[in-house]
Order: C-alpha cells, then sequence, then structure tokens
C-alpha cells in the first residue's frame, strides 16, 4: 500500500469527521441552552450513543465480534453492578472488564 | 486569550476515580495495534489519532485500507459513522457559549468532540462559571487528545506482544466506559427513556439497515424520550 494512499485515507477521514463537528458548531451559535430544540438535541445525543454503545455489545465490529455473546453481555451486566457497588468508581469497572473479557475468552 | 487556571481544571479531569484516562487508553491501545495491521508506520497512526480523534471513524479508515476500498467510499463511510457527532456538538456548545469568547475558540475546539470529552463536560460543565466553561472545555480536549495520540503509538509498539484474548479485553473497555457514565445522565427521566429505548433500538435498526440503524434509533428513541418530558411537563 502506498504512503500517499495512506496519508490521503487519514486527510479525507480527518475532513468526513470534523464536517458533523464544525456543523454542530454553527448550529449552536443558533441554539439557547433553555430551548425546546436544545432539549430534543440532548435526548438525541444521548439516544444516539447509547444505541452506538448497544450495536457495539449485540452486534460488534472489528475485534469484539472474535468473543461469545454471552460473555459480553455477562460481563457488561457484572461491571454495571460492580460501578454501582463501588459508589460509582470508573477505574475499578473498566480494567476488571478487560481482566473478565481476556480470561473468559479464553476459556471458552 | 485562553484563562489557564480553568484550563488546567479542564485538563486535571484526567485524574481520579472518574478517571477517562485508562479506558481512553485502552481504546486507543487497541486502534494502533490494528492500524500497524492495516499498514500504516508509527507516525501515520499519531496523525490519525491526532487529526481525526473519533475511534469508530478511525475503525472504519483502517479495515477499509485493509480490503482496499475507494477514497470516495472511505470518505462516506467515516461520514455516515461519524454523523453522531453532529447532535452531540449540539447538544454540547449552547451551555459553553459566551458572548465575550472569541468565535474561533469554539470552531477549532469542536475538534475535541468525541465520547469521552463530551460526557466529562456534560457531567462537570456547572462546576465552571460560563463565561470560561470554553476554556474548560479546551483543557479537557487537549488531555484526551493527547492521552489518544500518545497510546495508539504504545499500541502500535505493543502490537506484536497483545494476542487475540488481550485485544477483545481491550475492545470491551470502550462501551462499559461509557455506559457507567451514561448512568449519571439517567438520573433524568427524559435522559434514561432516551438512553434505554436507543440501548434496544440500535442492535434492533441494526437488523434492517446497517448503515443507518444508529442515526434512526438515536433520533426514535431521542424524540420518545422527548415527548415523555413533554408530556410530563404539560
Amino acid at each position: 500500500m502506498s504512503s500517499n494512499l495512506i496519508i490521503l485515507a487519514i486527510i479525507v477521514t480527518s475532513v468526513a469527521t470534523y464536517i458533523s463537528r464544525l456543523l454542530g458548531a454553527f448550529t449552536s451559535e443558533k441554539v439557547s441552552s433553555t430551548s425546546e430544540t436544545f432539549k430534543w438535541f440532548n435526548c438525541v445525543a444521548y439516544a444516539t450513543l447509547a444505541a452506538l454503545l448497544g450495536r457495539m455489545i449485540i452486534f460488534p465490529a472489528g475485534v469484539l465480534a472474535q468473543s461469545e455473546l454471552i460473555t459480553r453481555l455477562l460481563v457488561f451486566v457484572v461491571c454495571i453492578i460492580i460501578y454501582k457497588i463501588t459508589k460509582e468508581n470508573l477505574v475499578i469497572p473498566t480494567l476488571f472488564s478487560f481482566i473478565f473479557l481476556s480470561t473468559l475468552s479464553y476459556l471458552i | 486569550m485562553i484563562n489557564l487556571k480553568i484550563f488546567l481544571i479542564g485538563l486535571k479531569s484526567l485524574k481520579g476515580a472518574k478517571s477517562p484516562a485508562i479506558p481512553l487508553a485502552a481504546c486507543f491501545i487497541a486502534l494502533g495495534a490494528l492500524l500497524k495491521d492495516a499498514g500504516l508506520n508509527i507516525q501515520q497512526s499519531a496523525a490519525s489519532s491526532l487529526f481525526t480523534y473519533a475511534l469508530p471513524g478511525q475503525l472504519v479508515m483502517a479495515e477499509s485500507l485493509l480490503i482496499g476500498t475507494s477514497i470516495i467510499n472511505i470518505f462516506l463511510a467515516v461520514w455516515i459513522v461519524n454523523y453522531r457527532l453532529y447532535p452531540m456538538t449540539v447538544s454540547l456548545f449552547p451551555l459553553l457559549k459566551h458572548r465575550s469568547q472569541p468565535k474561533w475558540k469554539y470552531y477549532l475546539s469542536c475538534h475535541f468532540l468525541a465520547v469521552t470529552s463530551w460526557l466529562i463536560a456534560k457531567d462537570n460543565h456547572k462546576k465552571i462559571n460560563q463565561k470560561n466553561r470554553i476554556d474548560f472545555w479546551i483543557g479537557i480536549g487537549v488531555g484526551t487528545c493527547t492521552v489518544a495520540v500518545i497510546t495508539t503509538c504504545l499500541g502500535f509498539l505493543l502490537a506484536d506482544y497483545l494476542n487475540k484474548e488481550m485485544l477483545i479485553g481491550l475492545a470491551i473497555i470502550n462501551p462499559v466506559y461509557f455506559y457507567c457514565m451514561m448512568l449519571n445522565a439517567m438520573k433524568v427521566k427524559i435522559i434514561l427513556v432516551s438512553v434505554i429505548l436507543g440501548t434496544l433500538l440500535g442492535p434492533f435498526f441494526f437488523l434492517i439497515s446497517s448503515e443507518w440503524a444508529i442515526l434512526i434509533a438515536g433520533v426514535v428513541a431521542g424524540t420518545i424520550g422527548y415527548l415523555v418530558g413533554r408530556i410530563k411537563y404539560e
């Protein structure tokens, strides 16, 4: 693969990503944080992120697709419980998720 | 130009029990290993994280390069994957706006909009005076983006030492971490409805259209969540 093609792909990826961000910044100029439009965008943003995470767990892409669905669900639920038990410490459940799924993937 | 004290408060949000540094690092270590597989060198891998700084789009680019997709198709595929950054920006930047701040700060700093930085800013913006929130945001963005670039390089260098199971373990950290962070926001009823519906509808619509599933699920679930709030209010 030529170096020029890779550099072009990086530029294209960066531009395609920045467009959504910049359009969002332009739109934000006309949106007040107390408006109904803002509230709607807030709900859509959280829902979109949740949809992405739901898809990542149930229908993952990349290396995660090589693990079993049941193991991903198990790790996910256990880590959410750990997060609550540890009084909302983020480091412990995230580290645990790595160790737990790596181990399960090795064993199964 | 930038309030250094507030900038540093943003930068320091990478520390502590709610630190995003470890999960962010895990995700970009896995990405660094994948970029090496895709044929990038270490400088190109670092440049990808610095200039794109959006993991799903970078994954699409790496996988597209591996299968030899055209540049136009890479552009479209990345745009479709990353359009979610548009509603995320509109749901954050009005909270950071202030008349006294120059517009270029907003236009340039929107580059730092990614899930991690967005969740940190949404959780903590009220602690900062409205006038200085954009500097707080720039601090968060510089911190998270720097972690992403450094750990991409680390992943590139460690690629030969990471086995399949370790890469799988690194990949699960991302959704677990993001979902835990969203649990705080779910204390508000309309966000709770939006998140639960989004989680269910994302995989459901994926069965119908893999490309548009996230957009459709986000708009449908978010609109229902918003309407639930309106009904309660009225």
